[in-house]
């Protein structure tokens, strides 16, 4: 019973209701907004976040961050354009960049476990330098010339359906990490790590290597994202996918994530991002403009902090007076 | 003299965290010109009564009063200006500041420009310093001052508050004996100006060497305060525990097996140099000292969490890969750390997930961890060891210290260890659990296990090692068999002084 | 006992090496300055004409402002990535009021500027120390909410310079005895905070905060006044980057100082300021600004591509924590030997 009300009243499960709300009043009130064609459309604009918060989930639970991963995104775009420019194939510059990716990535983990630096401040940097990389590349021009069968796989639909085939990756990649994350003694030490690194090392799990590997993964997938992107606007440009990060982590802290480490469920994050990605088509379609949604990416980014500190503030403040009551009874 | 107001009250006071209940209804005086002992096992609730003289923490019920007022001190700041010093068990220094700001801060002395007058300031460190006799630069930062330095630090930043009222919470735990006389002649000569002294020891010694008066507390209750003079040692032991001491130890005699671990010249520097040592199974081996002295750190070097420098940890003839706890784990070692909060347990975590941390691999069905394999694992354990606990799935931080402790044994036994490394093992735990812990730390050892035992506490050490090493700064500077170990031989070895007896 | 009278001796000596170490981080940067400018001149010593030492200054000094404001926050163990939008909405705050009211003085435009950052960075503050949220996720979001903030109040317009009072635009480039105003306020706010810094009691407070918080609180430092004043001033300098921006540039719209943060940070970072709070100097984030400038303008006198700049900058960064970590390292491993009595 008390089992049942913990997990209703837990910050994921109220992210989920949230989301579910959101859709179902959006989709009666917002015009067009529960149209397949719109479906469609938030899928796309839905995966580069989606699969990019799934590598942050597992960072941020370890109490770490990564703050390139928009960067990465860019250069191997930049990276896609330039390989496509000199005559690659397209079947060998996919998984070109996506090991450019893991190996931006590796560079990050190796700053930040091999040389014991502060992720924040190695990420920030980071940020910076394949971001400068990606203009270095291909300075401000753009490659658009991608082949149209490929273009046309990832802004396609299953059988011209209202189902996009990008979605079976989604679905895919969430349900490997959901496993990896919920149901195996790897994920378990995640949490370990990221609530208390030093008794997780007591415990014999290898926290440098753990989180190490992490940052490989959050690269390969930012690569794979690059692709994507690139493939989706048929468009390879420095500047792809800059600013993403903040929505990344925006959408992984509002599902539940706690910046400190040590807590979350994947299924929050993903309800996450899609409340974040839902309410900017639905005050899109509303003719609110691009930047003014930044508002709401910010503020919700900060809410998703501040609420459940209120929350517990509250509730401490609740549990004290309870003492003191019980404490003026005893006394009586 | 004792009839005058106190100076500050502590009345009917409680606290709770969570579900423990740390402070229950303590009441006691602190009178000016005198030096009060606070004194109780670990876990007895001293150090939250100092957490709330100090102003961290506020008392759910009962009052502080200071010169015969109420007062409540929502902050550290309200204590300090109502002229209470604390020094803390745990150095609180300013690792980047220099030293003579780190005594000085929220009194630096000003220039007319209101800038601060950085010669004044390291010429009162320094005139501090030559009062309590040692020499350490005021200039230089306070990072990388040793433990005891760093409490000196402490000790000359109290003073240069001039407070009324002076809190010192375990201050010679670190310090070498001259010090420890140096430290006690300034505190009387603050006493006799008039100063209220509150002193936190576990050395029996110094407490009759300095103080008039005596708190006993006992599972966050208060026992009774009394003269020093008009109580024996024995007394104030037997009003802390509760009861006889000896029944505390139940140590059974078991004929050693074979040698299972081989420690040879191990070294790291600058902690510990030169330790060999083996231990056989079915024995219990307690490694003593004093704070500072680099027993932990051996056994945690042992056991792979730090590295070492030189040497060879050997395990039943294999060499143990260095550095690698998960190395030792396999070759059956396990550890129970010093610090149950930061190193024993994940406190935010369930209970099951604490228990199966170290060994979740072994519960899992095609790599996966389902249908709660890990609470039924959990639950054997928790049950063997009689835990108290609510639901295995709330998290381990609402246990109390003695039931958390169980859970740290229960991860480890669980785990099926043939050496057991044991650090502070009934740290901050309740006498009832002690005894619990005691116990079935003498039936592993009858069933063949190997015990290694860090404990500060003496009595713990006499009552259930087989054999003791005696650590001092980093050395081993005696092996006593259990016949030869007296309390005086072991702490004169420990101090370095030749047995005088 | 002779233990004891054999310490000092040996700690001075780490002691000082300590403070060495500390001295080299400025010194480093000036010697990498001077490298710098050494070598860009020779190959084009139009870089050491009088127009080229003006322009490298005027740029330096908007960011100089911005940098000593976020030193001072780092050094707490905090972070201020708002910093670029705050400087966004002041400059079209201050713009458009200018443009409206031509004829209010300066002094009111830098006043303005100054209480639009203060507001932005009090609520900063506010978040982060009652609302118990980390810096970083705090002006990561009002990062976004200021620059959205700007973006829906200019909804796509502009202010340009001749829309703008001649008084305020000659603010931009006139200066006394041949000091342009904007390079005096920069080395005014930068001199200043660092002696706050330095020499006064909250100085000492905010580095001690830093250095750690437990013992901040546990020494009865008003911790929560000075935090809430930390952000208050990065936030106010900001916003008078704000207003020296507008000077300067003339044409200001809602994407103004888009991005500045990244180069803030790593002016501070660059400068010696540890991220982790503590240690670093405000004047050392100044050498940190002017030597980024000083790159830049280095890269485009050079001939480079300049999209090498942004690199360069992540690239100092990784450096420079590198290099400190470097220095923890190397000093944590001799006291160690020295307290080697065993």
């Amino acid at each position: 019973m008390s089992e049942l009300r913990r997990r209703l009243a837990s910050w994921d499960t109220a992210i989920i209701g949230l989301t579910v709300i959101v859709l179902f009043v959006a989709s009666f009130s917002v015009d067009n907004f529960g149209t397949s064609r719109n479906f469609t459309f938030m899928v796309l604009d839905l995966l580069p976040i989606i699969l990019v918060a799934l590598p942050m989930t597992f960072i941020i639970v370890t109490g770490e961050i990564d703050l390139s991963v928009a960067s990465i995104l860019g250069l191997t775009s930049s990276l896609m354009g330039w390989f496509w420019n000199h005559g690659l194939t397209i079947e060998s510059i996919i998984p070109l960049c996506i090991v450019i990716g893991a190996v931006a990535g590796l560079i990050n983990g190796f700053l930040i476990t091999g040389l014991g630096l502060p992720s924040l401040a190695v990420t920030i940097g980071t940020l910076a330098l394949y971001r400068g990389l990606a203009f270095v590349v291909l300075g401000d021009g753009a490659v658009a010339d991608f082949p149209f069968s490929y273009t046309n796989w990832v802004t396609g639909t299953i059988g011209g359906g209202p189902v996009p085939n990008v979605l079976i990756l989604i679905v895919v990649l969430a349900l490997i990490f959901g496993v990896i994350l919920h149901a195996t003694p790897y994920g378990r030490s995640l949490y370990a790590i990221g609530a208390n690194a030093q008794a997780a090392h007591f415990s014999g799990i290898r926290v440098a290597r753990t989180k190490f590997w992490l940052y490989v993964a959050s690269g390969a997938v930012c690569g794979l994202v690059g692709v994507l992107w690139t493939l989706r606007y048929s468009s390879a440009r420095a500047d792809n996918g800059s600013g993403l990060e903040l929505a990344v982590v925006a959408a992984v802290l509002l599902g539940g994530v706690s910046i400190f480490g040590g807590k979350g469920s994947l299924p929050g994050v993903l309800a996450g991002v899609v409340l974040l990605t839902a309410l900017q088509n639905a005050l899109r379609l509303e003719d609110v403009s691009g930047q003014a949604l930044n508002i709401v990416t910010g503020v919700l980014l900060v809410l998703s902090v501040l609420l459940p500190n209120i929350v517990n503030g509250i509730r401490g403040s609740w549990q004290r007076r309870k003492v003191r009551q019980a404490a003026a009874l005893e006394v009586r | 003299m004792a009839e005058a107001p106190a100076l500050l009250e502590v009345h009917d006071v409680s606290k709770s965290f969570g579900a423990v209940a740390a402070v229950q209804g303590v009441s006691f005086p602190l009178y000016g010109g005198e030096a009060h002992a606070l004194v109780g096992e670990n876990g007895a609730g001293k150090s939250t009564i100092v957490k709330m003289l100090a102003g961290v923490h506020r008392p759910d019920t009962g009052t502080l009063r200071v010169d015969g007022g109420d007062v409540v001190f929502a902050s550290p700041g309200d204590a300090k200006s109502h002229g209470i010093a604390v020094i803390y068990q745990e150095p609180t220094l300013f690792p980047d500041l220099s030293v003579a700001e780190n005594i000085a801060m929220g009194n630096q002395p000003l220039t007319r420009l209101k800038q601060i007058d950085r010669k004044a300031m390291t010429g009162n460190a320094a005139r501090l310093f030559q009062r309590l006799g040692v020499h350490i630069d005021p200039a230089r930062p306070a990072r990388g001052l040793s433990i005891a330095d760093q409490q000196l630090v402490e000790i000359a930043k109290a003073l240069s508050s001039e407070a009324r009222i002076l809190i010192m919470d375990e201050p010679t735990a670190a310090l070498s004996a001259v010090e420890v006389e140096r430290l006690f002649s300034v505190v009387r000569s603050l006493r006799d100006e008039g100063a209220a002294i509150m002193f936190i020891s576990h050395r029996f010694e110094e407490i009759t060497a300095l103080c008039e008066r005596v708190t006993i507390m006992r599972d966050g209750k208060h026992v009774a305060t009394e003269m020093v003079a008009d109580l024996s040692v024995d007394d104030m032991i037997r009003r802390m525990v509760g009861r006889d001491l000896s029944a505390l130890f139940p140590k059974q005699d078991v004929p050693p097996g074979e040698v299972l671990l081989e420690v040879e010249g191990l070294s790291r520097e600058g902690v510990f140099r030169d330790i060999s040592f083996s231990v056989r199974a079915g024995e219990i081996v307690a490694l003593a000292g004093l704070v500072g002295a680099g027993r932990s750190e051996v056994m945690q070097a042992v056991f792979g969490v730090d590295a070492y420098d030189k040497g060879s940890v050997r395990f039943r003839g294999r060499k143990l890969k260095p550095g690698s706890p998960r190395a030792a784990m396999a070759a059956g070692l396990a550890l129970v750390p010093e610090d149950r909060r930061q190193q024993g347990l994940v406190m935010e975590l369930s209970i099951e997930r604490n228990v199966t941390l170290p060994r979740a691999r072994k519960l899992t069905r095609l790599g996966l961890l389902f249908g709660g394999s890990e609470r039924r694992a959990a639950a054997t354990w928790t049950q063997k060891l009689q835990t108290k606990l609510g639901r295995l799935s709330d998290a381990v931080g609402t246990l109390s210290g003695g039931n958390q402790q169980k859970v740290v044994l229960a991860k480890w036994l669980a785990t099926g260890p043939q050496l057991l490394i044991v650090d502070e093992p009934t740290r901050g735990i309740d006498v009832g659990t002690k005894a619990e812990v005691h116990r079935l730390m003498s039936s592993l050892a009858a069933d063949g296990l190997a015990v290694v035992m860090v404990s500060s506490e003496l009595p713990e050490v006499l009552g259930m090692a087989d054999r003791i090493l005696v650590l001092r700064e980093g050395r081993i500077a005696a092996e006593l068999t259990r016949d030869e170990a007296t309390e005086e031989s072991v702490m004169y070895a420990a101090m370095g002084q030749e047995v005088s007896a | 006992m002779t233990q004891l009278a054999e310490r000092p001796a040996v700690a001075t000596a780490t002691e000082s090496k300590a403070r060495t170490f500390l001295k080299t981080r400025e010194l480093g940067i000036v010697l990498a300055l001077a490298a710098l400018i050494l070598y860009t001149a020779i190959n084009n010593p139009r870089f050491l004409s009088g127009q080229s030492i003006r322009d490298n200054l005027l740029n330096t000094a908007i960011l100089a402002v911005m940098a000593a404001g976020q030193a001072v926050v780092v050094i707490t163990r905090n972070i201020d990535l708002s910093v670029g939008s705050v400087l966004g909405i002041s400059a079209f705050a201050v713009a458009t009021l200018m443009s409206d009211h031509q004829g209010l003085p300066m002094i009111v435009a830098i006043v303005v500027g100054i209480a639009v950052g203060a507001a932005c960075g009090l609520l900063n503050g506010v978040l982060v120390r009652y609302g118990r949220v980390p810096a970083l996720v705090v002006t990561l979001g009002t990062l976004y909410i200021f620059r959205g903030i700007t973006y829906q109040w200019a909804g796509g317009s502009q202010v340009n310079a001749d829309e703008l009072p001649r008084h305020f635009n000659s603010f931009g480039t006139g200066g006394i005895l041949g000091v342009p105003w904007l390079v005096l306020i920069a080395v005014v706010v930068v001199g200043g905070v660092s002696l706050m810094m330095r020499n006064y009691r909250v100085g000492r407070e905010l580095y001690a905060m830093g250095s750690s918080p437990q013992a901040a609180e546990l020494a009865g430092i008003k911790v929560t006044r000075n935090l809430l004043g930390a952000f208050l001033l990065s936030g106010s300098l900001a916003g008078l980057a704000g207003v020296l921006f507008a000077t300067r540039f003339g044409t200001v719209d809602a994407s103004a100082g888009t991005g500045y943060e990244l180069n803030v940070v790593a002016a501070v970072v660059v400068g010696g300021v540890a991220v982790f709070g503590g240690s670093g100097t405000v004047w050392g984030a100044g050498l940190g600004a002017l030597l980024l400038t000083v790159i830049s303008s280095a890269l485009a006198v050079l001939d480079i591509n300049q999209f090498w700049q942004q690199a360069i900058v992540g690239a100092l960064i990784i450096l420079a924590i590198c290099a400190d970590r470097l220095v923890a390292v190397r000093i944590a491993r001799s006291l160690r030997k020295r307290d080697t009595h065993v």
